[in-house]
């Protein structure tokens, strides 16, 4: 059933699924609906990490190594949860500067230098060419072995043809012209792909549901589960050793941890990575989301590469099948058509999807960063006066679309056959390494200047071209094999995998050791012995500053321009019609309309002009274009630096405005809290002289109703006139006992008492309160008795007023006896180092609310079913500032109807120990 | 028939010296300690005319005005406040919530007299 051009029939079904997908993306995104916006979508388009090599290649690394092909999922997933950090600054970078791909990230980042884009840009197309050519690789020898199907034939038996019945060839054209359909027929490029990032989120899912297809068959289908394929593969001696832990598999400990920094690396700098990642993003949110959900693909996909690769060893034991292509020899052999034919499309699928992202990414690049400045530049051909540029520029990205591939397929023809997936792959990651300290150290380090950037860059990449890619040309006898074996003319210590004399390690960890090196020293010591260019200053700062200034570039700008100038250029270049929509929005942001013959060729609309340029043609090739329409005057680098230092001087003003305004708001609100102490105060005093004048006046209702009474009636008996005058006489003396409390208790309140403080004998004071109070009890029949302990000590307060807390406790208990077997105890003794009275009745006891508030002013507990009781409601509050001055407690325990108990404490003197030897002495 | 007056305060000499007043005038006088009390002596005996202190206990005189204010079987009850507390905002509240006059502590006995004639429609 798998004839020629069943294989052919649904590889082209399935291309155009993708592309009607992607046509239908875009259609939407025209109609304002984008279905891109989604971190769903987002996270799948970062899994064109995934590659054929991924595919075919994890496998044909594990069944080598064992684990040894983790790193290169590991590094993606450690490096992801940084993202929050580098990407979040990178991608807001890059939308606030229009940027177009890698490479102008970095030409922007060091001064908008054209020098810089075409370098990046030309380390990009070396590197990545040889992961290109992998993709075809894969997919013409999965097509080979598919289409030898029932037998299962290697390619390279089977042998390299004529070019043009070379599958890898025709691979690679049709390739190049669906690239060209997804990713050229619009140009704006600092917009959204909608199209493209949609139909790789598709491919994402389809490689995934295929690899895992392919593993559930294996592992269960071919296989008893898991522990079966790993249970045989321990018992087959070849295989023992991959199923032991690291340093028996996969090399040294070196070389795991370089692989792991160098994908880390690659997830972030490889073209196609920078282009999903950063230039596709379409809300800086989605990071949230894609910082767990990619690690779970990166996951989903790597669980059945060991039993694929245990599996592969097992059933292929003799080793006639490349280890690369189990994933589709397995299905095979089990004569699973249908299965390796989605096999099959799921290889296809991923090298689609990475070929069409990074040529997109490159051509971009070679377009922005490479041709068009050197077009520009050439005065012959005048192209900055052309009228419209945009048929160049998408005539420029074709065709470095169709050179990139066929570049591909060269190094292919030339190189491929000698390596396995897993190596190409690495000298790509490698290469693309070297774009790290560039963009980070820009994007975190304002002193790293172009000159830096650029001597990192080359010394790099210098490396890399003679430790990966001469070793790789040399073994395809493409160079002379001695130039590896031997070292350039025989000197050892220059031997490429050996450089220096270091050995020991494999090929990529002493690649990535002596590059980075190289490039990382290079970079910082030329960067600290450089001075900054004008532009340097400028863009570092808005580079490394974006989550604190004001973005705009404008304030570094001064010369001057002409409105249509200004739009002609923008013209030239968008189209007329997307330079009118760029300048209505421009006008529209300040507050204004298009046309408007008042605009203003300002500082402001240079930097909008030139920022909307960098979208379509890169940050260089766009300043270029600027110059040549405006008359700019220099700044010196002194006034870039004013202009920043006065930046950074409003910056630091307002901090300071900010930080003053917050403590005015603290005083204030100090203030206010003051201000309602003070009111509640007021209040409080209010309420205070309220209820005295209340308390006042009722004894004198009394006294006047009484008077006038008896005025009235001069005839009045005897006895009744002796009981008004009694009432009078009494509530005479109420109302002075009142206003002598009263006093009393302002006077303690604010201060002004006067305490005669003495050393007291407690005995003593109680005894004599006992015998003044004893009338009264006497009067009402209560009996009163007094317990004290045999020796109390003495305490230091002032006599009169210890007096005057017992007599109010004692005369406050005899108030509320109404029992006839009514009886009150006052008890004294030490307790816990203080001294303790207790005033016990058995009276009605008081209410747990009221045990409350009768230490406060005029809270007499009082109801109707007793009489308003005798007093002035004084008599307790004060008795409490009292026992508190001297340092002491007082407080109420009751049960209502069983007696209330009064009880305060007093401290002991703390130096009565000294007192008592001191009176010892005295006593001898 | 003499009038009815119901005095309710919860201050015993204050009470007496009303009692005094008021019997003096020929009036029939009931006495009640606090403002539940004074709710159920209004039902039981009908005053004409209620002599009511403001900080009485259990049910503020405030209370008790309205309570007797809402029943319209004491429409014809006349309600005389009597407080200590001088200020004018209770004065308005008392009257706000239906009393007939307002007295403050300490009074002049011609007065409070002569108040409680005149709402007892009797010529002073």
């Amino acid at each position: 059933m798998l004839q020629e051009w069943v294989i052919v029939l649904t590889s082209f079904a399935y291309l155009g699924l993708l592309f009607a997908i992607a046509y239908y993306a875009d259609q939407r995104a025209d109609r304002g609906r984008s279905v891109i916006a989604s971190p769903y979508i987002y996270s799948l388009s970062l899994a064109v990490y995934a590659t054929a090599w991924t595919f075919y290649g994890s496998v044909g690394r594990a069944a080598i190594d064992g684990v040894g092909f983790l790193p290169i999922y590991l590094g993606p997933t450690l490096m992801i949860a940084l993202w929050w950090i580098v990407m979040r600054k990178i991608l807001r970078i890059s939308k606030q500067n229009r940027i177009t791909s890698l490479a102008d990230f970095v030409a922007s980042r060091y001064g908008k230098s054209a020098l810089l884009g075409g370098t990046v840009t030309v380390i990009a197309v070396i590197g990545i060419v040889p992961y290109i050519s992998l993709q075809l690789k894969a997919v013409s020898s999965s097509f080979t072995i598919l289409l030898h199907y029932p037998q299962i034939v290697m390619p390279a038996d089977v042998g390299a043809g004529p070019i043009l019945h070379d599958t890898a060839l025709w691979v690679a054209l049709i390739l190049a012209l669906f690239t060209i359909l997804f990713g050229t027929r619009h140009l704006y490029s600092a917009e959204h792909h909608e199209g493209m990032v949609a139909a790789i989120a598709f491919e994402s899912l389809v490689k995934l549901l295929a690899f895992i297809a392919v593993g559930a068959f294996v592992t269960f289908g071919v296989f008893n589960g898991f522990g079966d394929v790993f249970s045989r593969a321990a018992d087959d001696l070849k295989l023992l050793p991959m199923l032991t832990p690291i340093e028996g598999v996969a090399g040294s400990y070196a070389s795991w941890v370089w692989l792991t920094i160098l994908s880390m690396l690659a997830i972030m700098f490889l073209p196609r990575q920078f282009q999903v990642t950063v230039i596709e993003n379409v809300d800086e949110q989605h990071l949230r989301k894609a910082i767990w959900l990619f690690p779970v693909y990166m996951v989903a996909i790597n669980v059945f590469v060991l039993p694929l690769a245990f599996g592969g060893r097992l059933l292929f034991a003799g080793g006639s099948v490349d280890a690369d292509t189990f994933v589709l020899a397995i299905p095979m052999l089990q004569k699973q058509e249908l299965l390796a034919l989605f096999v099959f499309i799921g290889g296809l699928s991923a090298a689609t999807g990475m070929v069409i992202v990074e040529t997109i990414a490159l051509s971009t690049m070679v377009c922005n960063d490479l041709v068009m400045p050197v077009l520009l530049r050439m005065r012959r051909l005048a192209l900055p006066r052309r009228r419209d540029l945009t048929w160049l520029l998408l005539g420029i990205r074709r065709t470095a679309i169709v050179l990139i591939l066929l570049l591909g397929y060269l190094y292919f023809r030339l190189a491929g056959e000698a390596y396995a997936l897993v190596s190409i792959g690495l000298i790509s990651f490698a290469a693309v390494a070297q774009f790290a300290p560039a963009v980070l150290g820009g994007i975190f380090w304002k002193g790293a200047t172009r000159r830096g950037a650029f001597c990192g860059l080359l010394a790099g990449f210098g490396v890399w071209l003679y430790t990966l890619l001469l070793p790789a040309l040399a073994r395809s006898d493409w160079l002379p094999r001695h130039l590896v074996e031997n070292g350039p003319f025989g000197v050892t210590l220059l031997k490429p995998l050996e450089l220096f004399g270091l050995t020991g390690l494999d090929q990529t960890t002493h690649a990535m050791i002596w590059s980075m090196i190289a490039n990382v020293g290079a970079y910082v010591t030329v960067s600290l012995l450089d001075t900054p260019r004008v532009e340097d200053h400028r863009q570092a700062s808005l580079f490394v500053d974006v989550f604190r200034r004001d973005a705009s570039g404008a304030r570094f700008w001064r010369g001057t321009a002409s409105v249509p100038d200004l739009y002609s250029v923008l013209a030239r270049f968008l189209g007329a019609e997307s330079a009118e929509a760029a300048f209505a929005s421009y006008a529209r942001a300040r507050g204004g309309t298009w046309p408007d013959p008042k605009l203003e060729a300002d500082a402001e609309l240079v930097d909008a002009v030139e920022t909307q340029l960098a979208g379509a043609i890169g940050a260089a090739s766009a300043r270029i274009m600027v110059a040549s329409v405006v008359k700019e005057e220099a700044l010196t680098l002194e006034e870039v630096r004013a202009i920043l230092d006065e930046a950074s001087q409003v910056v630091e003003y307002s901090h300071r405005l900010e930080q003053k305004s917050r403590e005015l708001e603290e005083a204030t609100a100090e203030l206010k809290a003051a201000n309602e102490r003070l009111k509640e105060l007021d209040r409080m005093k209010d309420d205070f002289i309220s209820t005295v004048t209340h308390e006042l006046r009722t004894p004198l209702t009394s006294i006047r109703a009484f008077a006038e009474i008896l005025l009235d009636d001069p005839d009045m008996a005897i006895p009744e006139r002796r009981r008004f005058l009694g009432i009078i006489a009494r509530e005479t003396e109420r109302l002075t006992r009142m206003i002598n409390q009263v006093l009393d208790l302002a006077k303690i309140e604010s201060g002004r008492a006067e305490w005669s403080i003495s050393d007291v004998d407690v005995r003593e004071v109680i005894g004599d309160a006992v015998a003044t109070t004893s009338q009264l009890f006497k009067e009402k029949q209560v009996a009163l008795r007094a317990e004290m302990g045999p020796a109390l000590p003495f305490v230091r307060v002032d006599r009169d007023r210890l007096m005057q807390v017992l007599l109010n406790l004692l005369s406050n208990a005899v108030k509320f006896c109404d029992r006839p077997d009514s009886k009150v105890e006052i008890a004294a003794r030490v307790e816990d180092g203080e001294l303790r009275v207790d005033v016990s009745d058995n009276g009605p006891g008081i209410s747990p609310p009221d045990r409350e508030t009768i230490f406060e002013k005029f809270r007499q507990v009082g109801d109707a079913l007793t009489d308003k009781p005798q007093g002035t409601g004084l008599g307790l509050p004060i008795s409490r500032h009292i026992i508190e001055h001297f340092g002491g407690k007082i407080w109420v325990e009751s049960e209502v109807g069983r007696g209330s108990t009064f009880s305060f404490t007093l401290p002991l003197r703390s130096e009565r120990t000294g007192e008592s030897s001191s009176a010892l002495t005295t006593a001898k | 028939m003499a009038h009815k007056i119901l005095i309710a305060d919860d201050e015993p000499n204050i009470v007496l010296s009303l009692e005094f007043l008021m019997k003096r005038e020929g009036y029939e006088v009931h006495v009640a300690e606090n403002g539940d009390d004074a709710l159920a002596r209004v039902a039981e005996v009908m005053p004409d005319l209620v002599l009511l202190d403001v900080m009485l206990p259990r049910r503020s005189g405030y209370d008790v005005c309205q309570q007797i204010r809402a029943n319209p079987d004491w429409r014809g009850v006349k309600v005389l406040m009597l407080t200590a507390k001088g200020r004018d905002t209770e004065m308005q509240k008392g009257l706000a919530l239906g009393a007939d006059a307002y007295i403050t502590k300490p009074f002049a006995t011609k007065e409070l007299v002569a108040r409680v004639k005149q709402l007892l429609g009797e010529p002073t």
